[in-house]
């Protein structure tokens, strides 16, 4: 198979390929995580840190992504998401927003092309989060390659953009009662609580005992879906800057001190060790939960 | 730590030919010697750890002698169910917490266990009040007991249900009047004031600490982990003031930029 850039492998690539064969031979006689989730912290440390110009960690950083997905569907991981913008992003300088809202649309039309990751291992790609908030150019290309791999099924992308938690959250509440308001709209409790209530306070001892929204309706209405089985996040930083803080319930943080860029082989090796290691602990846990 | 085979392991049913057979085994043979030589490694790994605990412990690491506690206004300890049933270990810990200074803390664990030792708990430290009181009591600012609230997971997601339920009933309200817009449209705000108003006061941590075998935070209410520092501190049954004291340090050098 063509290596997704589309050049031709040289020898040292050719075995390089096969040892990492070699190793997930290895890796897959215990369980492999379905979803791997990504922060991909570091990049403007990186561009400082090797005095690159503007712009120049996230283009490493995009090199680097590129490597682990190939690394992640090699080793047959169904899922990965990556944290590319969160909505807090939008308050960095606007010609910092600017540069990478350009670089995402050049990466995007880059991925439709022949001969890409997108290609080569059957990814389909969804562009998950609050999705109004990007320019017009950003979401026309990110609907356009959600269009054209919408068929492929061997491996998804997910790429969280214009994306934090409590915002996913409120969404789920807001999509969960609009599927359930048709439900309500005749229920007599409805109308003993409407009945008792005229101010616009909140009564909570009416509202408490109504259990209209579920559990599972939230779960159904979040944007990511099947949860991460591994979040890592780069550089050393042991927060999750409010991503995935619905899904992360069961999932094992790793928080290697690679930067973004500088993230290989060897951290996605760890974490799926690490993986194994506490699978059947962390599968207890999440049958103690339902 | 229990290994479990994946798909590779459980193609020995298939196996006809003998290569294959033997090459099954001597890979199963390869996976379970990395997973040695891993473990191999943390039990190194927390050697040194329990070592240094220590040496902080005893004050011959002058970097940990004086911590900056204020800066850490909550935190949030999330303990391993079947861990939290060592009560004893887990008063020793809060004793500790409760003398460095620590002013707000949330104790978790997914099953409920500490909360349902919390009578036990409150009566073993010395000058804490339960969350709940000092809410009411409108005492959260005083800075002279330690204020103590236990959760479980049903505090956590189920809440969020909750508050959802009470946004949807204020939404019904208004499309009934004809107030109201017609898809509903909520903030982030008003979620807030919603857990709040069905008693849910609890601030986010800044620093959450995990005992128990894996990181990861089990559940803890997924509304009030945004900007957590979140950090294993290993089982219970190793624990030590010196990694405690090591944990706090380490969070009070970090600088968070909150996405800008």
């Amino acid at each position: 198979m063509e290596l997704y850039n589309g050049e031709r492998p040289s020898v040292f690539r050719l075995l390089e390929k096969y040892m990492r064969k070699g190793l997930y031979s290895i890796l897959t006689q215990g369980p492999i995580p379905t979803h791997i989730a990504f922060i991909l912290d570091g990049n403007r440390r990186f561009a400082k840190k090797h005095k690159l110009p503007e712009g120049g960690g996230h283009k490493a950083g995009f090199l680097a992504l590129l490597n682990v997905l190939t690394y992640c569907y090699e080793l047959g991981v169904k899922y990965a998401t990556i944290y590319a913008f969160s909505i807090d992003n939008f308050r960095r300088k606007p010609h910092e927003v600017q540069y990478v809202m350009d670089l995402m649309l050049e990466k995007i039309e880059g991925m439709i092309m022949e001969e890409s990751i997108i290609n080569a291992y059957d990814i389909c790609v969804r562009f998950v989060g609050n999705l109004k908030l990007l320019s017009e150019p950003v979401k026309t290309a990110a609907d356009k390659i959600m269009r054209a791999t919408a068929n492929n099924s061997k491996c998804v992308l997910l790429i969280a953009v214009c994306y934090t938690s409590t915002d996913e959250i409120v969404h789920a509440v807001e999509e969960s009662s609009e599927l359930n308001s048709n439900e309500v709209c005749n229920n007599q409790e409805l109308e003993e609580a409407n009945a008792t209530g005229s101010s616009t306070v909140i009564q909570t001892e009416n509202m408490e005992s109504y259990s209209g929204i579920k559990l599972v309706d939230l779960e159904k209405n979040t944007y990511i879906n099947p949860y991460p089985d591994v979040l890592i996040r780069t550089s050393g930083e042991t927060r999750l800057s409010n991503y995935l803080l619905w899904q992360t319930t069961n999932c094992i943080l790793y928080s290697p001190y690679a930067l973004w860029p500088e993230i290989g082989l060897r951290h996605v090796v760890w974490s799926v060790i690490n993986f194994q290691r506490h699978y059947s602990y962390l599968e207890k846990h999440k049958e103690y939960l339902k | 730590m229990d290994l479990k085979p994946g798909a590779g392991g459980q193609r020995v049913n298939r196996l006809v030919d003998p290569f294959a057979q033997i090459s099954y085994h001597f890979l199963q043979f390869l996976w379970r010697t990395l997973h040695l030589l891993v473990s191999l490694w943390y039990l190194q790994v927390s050697m040194v750890q329990m070592i240094e605990g220590f040496l902080i412990s005893s004050g011959l690491v002058k970097r940990y002698g004086a911590l900056d506690i204020d800066k850490v206004r909550y935190l949030a300890i999330v303990v391993d169910s079947e861990e939290a049933y060592q009560i004893s270990k887990v008063i020793q810990l809060l004793k500790w917490v409760e003398d460095m200074g620590v002013k707000h803390l949330c104790l978790y664990d997914s099953k409920g266990v500490l909360k349902t030792n919390k009578k036990t708990i409150m009566e073993s430290l010395n000058n804490a009040m339960p969350f709940e009181e000092a809410v009411e009591k409108d005492v959260l600012l005083d800075q002279k007991q330690m204020t103590v609230e236990f959760a479980s997971s049903s505090d956590g997601k189920e809440a969020i249900t909750r508050a959802a339920n009470v946004l949807f009933m204020k939404y019904l309200k208004y499309a009934k009047t004809g107030v109201g817009k017609e898809e509903p449209c909520f903030t982030e705000d008003q979620m807030d004031e919603a857990l709040k108003a069905i008693g849910y006061k609890g601030p986010e941590p800044d620093l959450l600490l995990i005992y128990g075998p894996v990181r990861c935070h089990l559940g803890f209410s997924p509304w009030r982990l945004r900007y957590t520092e979140m950090v294993h501190m290993g089982p219970l049954r190793y624990m030590n003031l010196g990694s405690l004291k090591k944990a706090i340090h380490r969070f009070t050098t970090v600088q968070q930029n909150y996405g800008t």
